[in-house]
């Protein structure tokens, strides 16, 4: 096991370092961040004093090698409109998503599972049929659109929900989250089920198919036969050989929530790295644009090597130091 | 959800007590844009300077017209052509309880210009000026050369406190460690991307705010923004997209204030080149640049029907334009008319230019930067289509698109023919878009900056700078109207309508729209 990691994490390395070269000379061929940043009003030697004080006026190449050579110590440089350093503003974000994605997550799991196994083991009922047919809608309407219908029926029609923001924050265990008032899950509830209703869809779907195909095995018939209680065959034996699936695909999907929440957080206000994020993109902010995609390449690095792990747990025959990789 | 805590309160409040009393009166706003700092001196662009006039003051103030009102400063006047006096007001103090003097303006003036990473410094401002301490009360501003913008300059520049502001870094102000301004509010938080807040100066030397505490939050996507007053998340918000507009007219519990801006669009036409690069005969040979006439420009301008832009494109929410500022702007001539429609007298104009078969050119324009702005190039297209110019139309995000319109061709040249671009004076008076659209491009002396059509003539290039020269405000006024004349009789550009901001608010609360598009808090009025 102890060498797999270390053989992961060296394959990240070279992800990351190859990665960095695309993204930093991808981003660099897009526009000139100068005319996004310098006031209208100055002259032609203000335009001049800031591509030369951001380095801009320098050959590529030497820009990526002084990039390179900050990163190797942890300096991924300074935001061109923050004037701050992109790693402290993107961890600065960063709790805000986070919380956001742990509570789509929990979502997922929570109401994707029970559903999904419900329509699995019952698939003729008209009930199991709304389900499934629900879990289309969650697939297929735009997330955006969601999101807005979201705010107009729960905060402007009905008035339940504050409509934008991340409420108050209060600090639990040493996490300093919105999670701990009743005014942040307020604000959490909404941009939280916007963008856990894809992921809800995928679950119920993943876990009907799975149960579908499970229930009819003969290890099923078998425990029946052997006189063991509904309750023990569904939550000990069915649904260990159906998370596996479930596991891996809400690994990669939990990734992708921390990393493209982008659209949810923009439409609520979230403060979180999403939105800083695309408004970086917006306004060519490249130190950040950079730094926030090395970031996640690590974030899915880290993410796959603890599903891998979870599936050694779930399904004893994965012996993780025999795998390929 | 701190609103509906304090409508609750509120009512438990008035309950209690019949005649109800000022209770903690609380204002949060959302806003269409956020500062990317919090230090009043870090970058200069709009979203900045609307957040520091919350805090901070400048020696002169600018109304919601622009025009200037003492501020820190009680009077100014130039004693000689190339020195200003200027007498700051007594008995102000920062919010740490120094006193504000001379010494504060010119330890400002030090720090301004000179902010570590600045992506955009005040030195356009400050440059060329030297600040000279006479007494506590009296300073001297002394310029290289006569220079009759000093005022407004000035008014660009908010006061920090020499004691804890001028030595503090930019992360000291984001902390709020420094940031002690002697503007009507104190910042209590700063949250990036979610929050700042501000109480009440009750020291304040001017007009006390009505509010206890204010809370502005940047709401950028336009929807939501509405949404979150829809909903009652906020009082106010600033830049109410054009479409909803109509819908909420027709709330009664909703007001809103509407105003022109500064901000002029306008399109550049190609006047350097013999050959533009997006400008072709019909069957896509090379022609001699017909932009270069000045006939087939003011076909151009005639051709396009302005008020049928501001009725449909812009559903009503703007001004048709005949120049570079809207009226009531200092240096803006009272003899240009918007001009007419005239579809016949445009191709007239084209046959005498001796291009009546027309050609073939494109449009292009940004889609995310002004109010409708892609929309605005389409109708343009047709418009130009239909008198025989036969106009394709490209439009890109603004980060792609300023850095091709300004220098994206050959030898750093502007890369296209004819553009769509807005300006806002920031300024507040015509010599702002006269120097950096009409002027020659000038690198040396920074002339022409966003001069992206190179329109040159040296006579109107004389009578501004002149103007730049000419302290008297009566003599000043005229040269710059004049110019003004002249470059509208060139057809140097074409202006196309001036931006109308729309503000809405809960019933009851109002605002006076302010021309340079910011949203203050403490001009915010409750009936």
């Amino acid at each position: 096991m102890t060498v797999f990691v270390i053989r992961r994490l060296l394959q990240a390395a070279i992800v990351v370092l190859l990665m960095s070269m695309i993204v930093f000379f991808g981003v660099n061929v897009v526009g000139d961040p100068v005319d996004m940043l310098v006031s209208p009003e100055a002259d032609q030697a203000e335009i001049a004093r800031v591509i030369r004080d951001f380095g801009l006026d320098r050959p590529m190449h030497e820009q990526y090698w002084y990039f390179l050579k900050g990163a190797a110590s942890g300096d991924l440089g300074n935001s061109f409109i923050f004037g701050q350093p992109a790693l402290k503003l993107i961890l600065h974000h960063m709790p805000a998503t986070l919380e956001l994605a742990f509570t789509a997550l929990l979502m997922a799991i929570l109401i994707g599972i029970p559903l999904g196994l419900y329509a699995g083991l019952y698939p003729d009922r008209g009930s199991s049929k709304a389900i499934m047919a629900g879990s289309i809608f969650g697939f297929s309407l735009p997330t955006f659109w969601v999101g807005l219908m979201l705010i107009m029926i729960f905060a402007v029609w009905l008035g339940w929900l504050p409509a934008t923001g991340r409420g108050e924050t209060a600090t639990f265990l040493g996490i300093e989250a919105s999670l701990f008032t009743r005014d942040g899950l307020s604000h959490l509830i909404l941009p939280a089920l916007n963008l856990a209703l894809l992921k809800i869809s995928l679950v119920i779907r993943l876990t009907r198919a799975g149960a579908r195909e499970a229930i009819s095995q003969d290890y099923i018939k078998f425990a029946r036969a052997k006189g063991l209680g509904t309750g023990r065959i569904v939550g000990v034996h069915l649904m260990k050989n159906i998370m596996i699936p479930v596991v891996t695909v809400l690994g990669l999907e939990f990734g992708s929530l921390i990393a493209f929440s982008v659209v949810t957080e923009t439409i609520f206000a979230w403060p979180g790295m999403g939105k800083l994020l695309i408004e970086a993109i917006l306004q060519l902010d490249r130190p950040i644009v950079v730094a926030y995609l090395m970031i996640i390449v690590l974030l899915f690095v880290v993410i796959n090597l603890v599903v891998d792990i979870l599936y050694s747990l779930l399904d004893p025959r994965v012996r993780l130091g025999e795998q390929g990789a | 959800m701190t609103l509906r805590r304090t409508a609750t309160a509120a009512v438990a409040l008035a309950a209690l007590m019949a005649a109800a009393p000022a209770w903690a009166e609380k204002l949060t706003i959302g806003l269409s844009s956020e500062a990317t700092a919090v230090d009043p001196h870090f970058h200069n662009l709009t979203p900045n300077n609307m957040i520091a006039a919350h805090v901070y003051d400048a020696l002169i103030g600018q109304d919601e017209k622009q025009r200037l009102i003492p501020g820190l400063a009680t009077a100014w006047k130039p004693i000689d052509d190339t020195t200003w006096e200027f007498t700051l007001r007594k008995g102000v103090t920062f919010h740490d309880g120094t006193p504000f003097t001379a010494d504060d303006v010119v330890c400002t003036w030090e720090r301004a210009p000179n902010v570590p990473n600045s992506p955009s410094s005040f030195g356009t401002y400050t440059k060329g000026k030297t600040v000279e301490k006479i007494d506590d009360y009296t300073i001297h501003v002394k310029t290289d050369k006569p220079y009759p913008l000093v005022p407004n300059d000035i008014s660009t520049i908010y006061m920090v406190s020499s004691e804890s502001g001028c030595g503090a870094s930019t992360e000291e102000f984001n902390d709020l460690s420094a940031a002690h301004g002697t503007g009507p509010f104190i910042m209590t938080a700063y949250e990036p991307g979610s929050v700042i807040s501000l109480k009440r100066n009750d020291k304040y030397w001017g007009d006390k705010p009505q509010w206890d505490e204010v809370d502005l939050k940047p709401i950028k996507s336009a929807p939501s923004r509405v949404a979150a007053l829809l909903a009652g998340d906020v009082d106010m918000i600033d830049g109410v997209p054009t479409t909803d507009i109509e819908t909420l007219k027709k709330r009664d519990d909703l007001t809103l204030s509407q105003g022109s801006s500064n901000r002029v669009i306008y399109l550049h036409m190609d006047q350097f080149r013999e050959n533009s690069p997006h400008v072709t005969a019909k069957d896509g040979g090379e022609i001699k640049n017909p932009l270069l006439d000045q006939r087939v420009r003011l076909a151009i301008s005639k051709a396009i029907n302005r008020n049928a832009i501001v009725d449909r494109v812009m559903e009503g929410v703007a001004i048709p334009a005949g120049q570079l500022l809207p009226d009531g702007f200092f240096g803006v001539s009272d003899n240009l008319d918007v001009v007419e429609y005239d579809p016949k007298g445009a191709k007239a104009l084209l046959e005498e230019a001796g291009v009546g078969d027309g050609f073939k050119m494109t449009i292009h324009g940004p889609n995310d930067r002004y109010i409708n702005d892609a929309k605005i190039a389409e109708a343009i297209g047709q418009m130009l289509t239909r008198i025989g110019i036969e106009t394709a139309v490209e439009t890109m995000p603004r980060s792609v698109y300023f850095k091709r319109a300004s220098r994206g061709g050959e030898g750093d040249l502007p890369e296209f023919s004819f553009i769509l671009v807005g300006w806002g004076a920031g300024s507040g008076e015509a010599s702002s878009p006269l120097k950096s659209l009409i002027h020659s491009y000038d690198k040396d002396r920074g002339f022409g900056a966003s001069n992206r059509g190179r329109h040159s003539d040296p006579e109107i290039d004389t009578l501004i700078e002149d103007a730049l020269a000419t302290v008297d405000d009566a003599k000043r006024q005229d040269m710059l109207a004049k110019a003004t004349e002249m470059a509208m009789e060139n057809v140097g550009i074409i202006p196309l309508h001036y931006q109308v901001n729309t503000w809405a608010a809960k019933k009851g609360i109002t605002y006076a729209a302010r021309t340079d598009e910011h949203t203050r808090a403490a001009k915010v009025v409750k009936e």
